[in-house]
């Protein structure tokens, strides 16, 4: 099993959400975050006081997946973040030792 | 009495107060989010405070019986004898005798004295202590803002007798809590980290929505000042507009051209400034001088507000830029801009040929607001500061005077909290 992790731009969470439910994943989890790539920060002005922003906020999104799914899952991903433009974000993937589902005690693929 | 202009003075009372919360929304969106109660109840309890000590003291020390032209007596304490028909106020005779009933002057007067100290506040903000600061903004009500009131507002007042005209506040209100600021900025001394830190506005949706809040209550401030509902409080109220907008426009020219962006706060903090500047001006120019008055005062004040950079001193949002340069600019500008033709008990300037006589009256009256308000006002914060305190802790401050000072928080926005009832 892996983990599918994506740092992505917060306005696409919607477009990767209905990708996901296209290739048949069943969850996922998204938390708000911030940081910096190559597109750096940006810069503030408040009366003439000029502040630089080093972090961006940005939406981490975590998928775990059956390893058959792995290439599906982040084709999804990545098309549906993608604008062509600087700051788009980065994907990884992780295996992941078992998972289990707390309801019913059930491991591994079963539990996902 | 009139019973129109009675309504329209009632009215301006409800306006000019709902300043004052404008005013603490205006101010609260551009403090860090653990100073933003510490900042509204600062200008809400002056709406406590002032309204009280109005009705004890200070309405008769700025309007009651004059001696000397210095002070107002103590014969209105209490509001006493201002109730029954046929009463009167010292000095409203002849050209000047009130068409409304003096209690409705009284209350109308009252939310000019409870916003006045609100304005200090903001060059002060995230440092100072609530108790200390309800004691300075009393006191201050008291010994400074009565004593201007009565020179500049009470027909029997030296400045206003030797033909200074404030028509709703510029030296009374705007450059005397703007030099009070810097007084007591100098008092408490540089907020933790200012000038490196960064200390951006937390939410200038609150802001916008302070500014606009104030633009309508500040047609009460001016066009209220006519005292009745008649073609002087219109062309008030059509001035202070004219040059809320072009000051809007004048402050975004200059921030695009040198920061190359034109700013939400910069649109804000431009008519504020331009308000400020046309209430001494309102019911003494026409339309066309307040557009210039605007779009002076805009850049004016936005060249201004850098001063503090220069200077070391740290008005947090700006007051002394904005309210004491406005303010100067503006009675100023009554000097060069009034006409008899809009108001037959103003006075001629400059350019409607009454040569330099009222701009020096009004320098004069500028420069007397500011030396005396600046001198007590120092001596005031430093007596309170002496004694019951006027700055918080460092830690306090690192903290925020939301917690520190008023024991809640003004945002509580996670549902995972760790926080449970004790009490």
């Amino acid at each position: 099993m892996k983990l599918v992790t994506a740092i992505v731009k917060p306005f696409k969470l919607d477009d990767i959400k209905t990708a996901l439910d296209g290739v048949g994943t069943h969850g996922l989890t998204v938390s708000e975050t911030q940081g910096y790539g190559r597109q750096r920060g940006h810069t503030e002005v408040y009366r003439g006081a000029e502040y630089q922003v080093d972090f961006v906020p940005k939406v981490r999104v975590e998928v775990l997946v059956e390893d058959d799914d792995v290439e599906r899952v982040v084709e999804a991903i990545v098309t549906a973040a993608r604008t062509g433009k600087i700051g788009d974000g980065k994907v990884w993937v992780q295996t992941v030792d078992t998972i289990i589902r707390v309801r019913t005690g059930e491991r591994g693929a079963d539990a996902l | 009495m009139n019973s129109g202009d009675t309504a329209w003075v009632l009215a301006s009372a409800a306006l000019v107060l709902f300043m004052t919360p404008g005013l603490a929304f205006f101010y609260g969106g551009m403090v860090r989010a653990k100073n933003v109660l510490g900042m509204l109840m600062q200008n809400f309890f002056c709406m406590g405070i002032i309204s009280v000590l109005w009705m004890l003291v200070v309405f008769s020390l700025a309007f009651g019986d004059d001696h000397g032209g210095l002070i107002g007596g103590f014969d209105f304490a209490g509001l006493s004898g201002l109730t029954h028909a046929g009463a009167s106020l010292p000095g409203y005779t002849g050209a000047l005798a009130l068409t409304v009933p003096p209690i409705a002057f009284v209350a109308y007067q009252m939310m000019f004295a409870v916003i006045t100290p609100a304005l200090i506040t903001g060059a002060t903000a995230d440092r100072l202590r609530f108790v200390g600061f309800a004691v300075f903004a009393g006191l201050w009500a008291v010994v400074v803002y009565a004593p201007v009131a009565h020179w500049v507002f009470s027909p029997n007042g030296w400045l206003a007798q030797r033909g200074a005209l404030d028509f709703a506040g510029g030296t009374v209100v705007h450059i005397n809590a703007g030099v009070a600021a810097l007084a007591v900025v100098l008092v408490v001394g540089r907020r933790r980290g200012w000038p490196a830190d960064a200390m951006p506005p937390h939410s200038l949706p609150l802001t916008l929505l302070g500014a606009g809040i104030l633009w309508f209550g500040w047609f009460g401030f001016n066009a209220g000042s006519a005292l009745g509902a008649n073609a002087l409080a219109a062309q008030a109220l059509i001035n202070t507009h004219l040059a809320a907008a072009a000051a809007m426009l004048g402050w975004l020219v200059v921030e695009r051209l040198k920061d190359h962006r034109a700013t939400t706060l910069g649109a804000a903090s431009g008519a504020v400034a331009g308000l400020v500047a046309i209430t001494p001006c309102a019911g003494f120019v026409n339309a066309a001088a307040a557009v210039v008055i605007g779009l002076l005062a805009g850049a004016v004040c936005f060249l201004a507000i850098s001063l503090k950079y220069r200077f070391g001193y740290d008005d947090a949002l700006d007051v002394i830029g904005v309210h004491l340069v406005g303010g100067i600019a503006g009675s100023l500008l009554v000097g060069i801009f009034a006409t008899r033709s809009v108001n037959a008990n103003g006075a001629d300037g400059l350019l409607a040929g009454g040569g330099l006589h009222l701009l020096g009256e009004q320098a004069l009256a500028v420069a007397v607001t500011m030396v005396f308000s600046f001198t007590v006002s120092l001596a005031l914060a430093k007596v309170v500061d002496m004694t019951i305190g006027l700055r918080v802790t460092p830690d306090e401050e690192v903290e925020g005077l939301d917690t520190t000072q008023h024991a809640e928080a003004a945002y509580n926005l996670r549902e995972l909290g760790s926080m449970g009832r004790i009490g």
